[in-house]
């Protein structure tokens, strides 16, 4: 069973207590942009068969959204961070480094 | 390649059955092919047949990076039926089925299609306003199906506990022509038939590349070295995003494992195959006798062809409510799937940004059903460009907003 660890309670919690909210930092496209971005911000996935950076809601505890770093393929769990941020923070980044270098994922790397 | 009939049975019983021939052939890779189908599934290789039967197109190679059928040909519940919504999904669903009650004859290949029956159970009164919505529209669109009541049901299953306390049975949408069928066996006649057209099926070979040249799809880097082509056709299923990534585009689709289990042996106490899909859970009883069970699909994306195991217990648990007798049995095996689900549901049949390439995905949960129909439909797009049966099921109906939109109305179950 998947376990997390939210940042805001700082409690290890499993799947069943949680809610997935598919990938994160999602690029929003809104009212006068193209088609193309509009499309890709509401249904372009990367879905990728490795690392992949994804949404969860603390549904069952503080129901607080928050951010995970995960591997698709192993379910291992890089680290879990704050939601009011635009990109990973360096320490996730470090410790997805330490196991995966050379990793990218859209813009990050 | 040896016809098989009972004169054939015959004349190798008196010779101790040694003049059998390999099913289909395991040759070298050419350097270049007019076609190549990435991925020997079912799906892939219908693709393939239809492609060389309805369009005289055989210099066609699949390729499979593990061994034929090993992916959800495999893994599958062998659930065939064409009780959709919506008109674009019932025309090739049925177009499918209708395939599937011929194909032992056409393959000359025993895929042991038993047009069973299959109810979809209406537990809540939002379910029995939905399915008997779908059964008129089934009327419409030429599809035999009918709106059941609880006394009929208990005569067609009456190992069903129609009156449960909490998931009371209250009626059915039931299709009598739909059934099951032998999930290897389709996949094993298909490639029989394409083999036996001088196709190429590469097993172990793997796609890690797709190369382009001004907008064109060339060819694919395998681990078998550089395959060059001149169309190209991507039916991978729950890797669809992995191979669509390799020629430069995303699509609208998230991957997550779909589960399945089976019990033991049991003498036969159920033909028909039922769905309930409040609580997510399908069963059928297989010929050997293993009661078939499905589930529901994971909450979050996964790669792994097992899934949360929680999801089982849920299925099982309100199975168990439907279903009493079942309460004793033991699970013999159990599986996952890599499912590829898109937003709307349905299905994509497309063109793709990579010209002269393909995608057929997305079939979710419910791809097995599908393949003839997907296969002749799919064959007829990469050999004309078009086909009335994919018409809406292209990539742009997202830019479009134009949804197929089955999650709705279909039940969750596929």
């Amino acid at each position: 069973m998947l376990m997390l660890n939210c940042p805001y309670c700082g409690i290890n919690k499993d799947e069943t207590e949680l809610s997935a909210g598919g990938e994160a930092h999602i690029k929003r496209f809104g009212p006068g942009s193209s088609d193309q971005d509009f499309e890709e911000y509401l249904f372009g996935r990367a879905n990728p068969k490795g690392l992949h950076f994804e949404r969860w809601r603390c549904s069952s505890g503080c129901g607080k959204w928050f951010h995970a770093a995960r591997c698709t393929l192993t379910l291992e769990v890089f680290g879990t961070y704050e939601a009011q941020t635009l990109e990973p923070p360096q320490r996730i980044k470090e410790s997805i480094t330490a196991k995966r270098p050379g990793w990218s994922w859209r813009a990050f790397s | 390649m040896k016809r098989f009939s009972v004169f054939a049975i015959a004349r190798e019983a008196m010779r101790q059955h040694s003049g059998w021939s390999r099913t289909w052939a395991n040759p070298q890779p050419k350097k270049s092919y007019e076609v190549i189908i990435i991925g020997a599934g079912g799906h892939g290789l219908a693709t393939a047949y239809y492609l060389g039967k309805n369009f005289g197109i055989t210099n066609v190679a699949v390729i499979e990076k593990g061994w034929l059928g090993g992916g959800n040909t495999g893994r599958n519940t062998t659930i065939i039926r064409s009780n959709y919504l919506q008109d674009p999904s019932a025309a090739i669903y049925e177009k499918s089925r209708s395939l599937y009650e011929n194909l032992s004859q056409e393959l000359n290949y025993n895929v042991m299609f038993s047009p069973r029956g299959c109810m979809m159970l209406a537990q809540t009164q939002h379910e029995m306003r939905g399915y008997k919505r779908t059964a008129h529209a089934n009327s419409l669109q030429g599809v035999k199906t009918e709106f059941i009541d609880p006394e009929r049901i208990k005569q067609l299953c009456p190992i069903m506990n129609v009156d449960g306390p909490r998931y009371p049975v209250l009626g059915a949408l039931w299709q009598s022509r739909a059934g099951s069928a032998r999930h290897d066996a389709v996949a094993w006649g298909y490639a029989r038939a394409c083999s036996e057209m001088g196709m190429h099926i590469l097993q172990k070979t793997e796609v890690i590349g797709v190369t382009q040249e001004a907008g064109n799809v060339t060819g694919v880097e395998t681990s078998h070295g550089h395959i060059e082509c001149k169309k190209l056709g991507m039916v991978v299923a729950g890797h669809a995003s992995v191979v669509a990534e390799m020629a430069g585009f995303h699509l609208p689709i998230e991957s997550v494992p779909l589960q399945a289990l089976v019990s033991e042996p049991i003498k036969p106490c159920m033909d028909v195959v039922v769905m309930a899909n409040t609580v997510h859970g399908y069963m059928s009883q297989s010929d050997k006798g293993e009661m078939v069970i499905g589930g529901g699909t994971d909450g979050y994306n996964a790669y792994t062809q097992r899934g949360s195991f929680h999801h089982l217990e849920e299925t099982v648990r309100a199975l168990i409510e439907t279903f009493p007798m079942i309460s004793r049995l033991k699970m013999l095996r159990h599986w996952g799937g890599i499912v590829d689900v898109t937003g709307d549901r349905s299905p994509i049949l497309s063109k793709t940004p990579l010209g002269q390439t393909f995608i057929n995905c997305g079939w979710g949960t419910g791809g097995f059903k599908a393949i003839p129909g997907s296969g002749w439909a799919f064959a007829e797009l990469m050999a004309k460009g078009e086909s009335p049966l994919t018409a809406e099921f292209g990539l742009d109906r997202f830019s479009a907003g134009r949804f197929v939109d089955e999650s709705v109305a279909a039940g969750v179950a596929h």
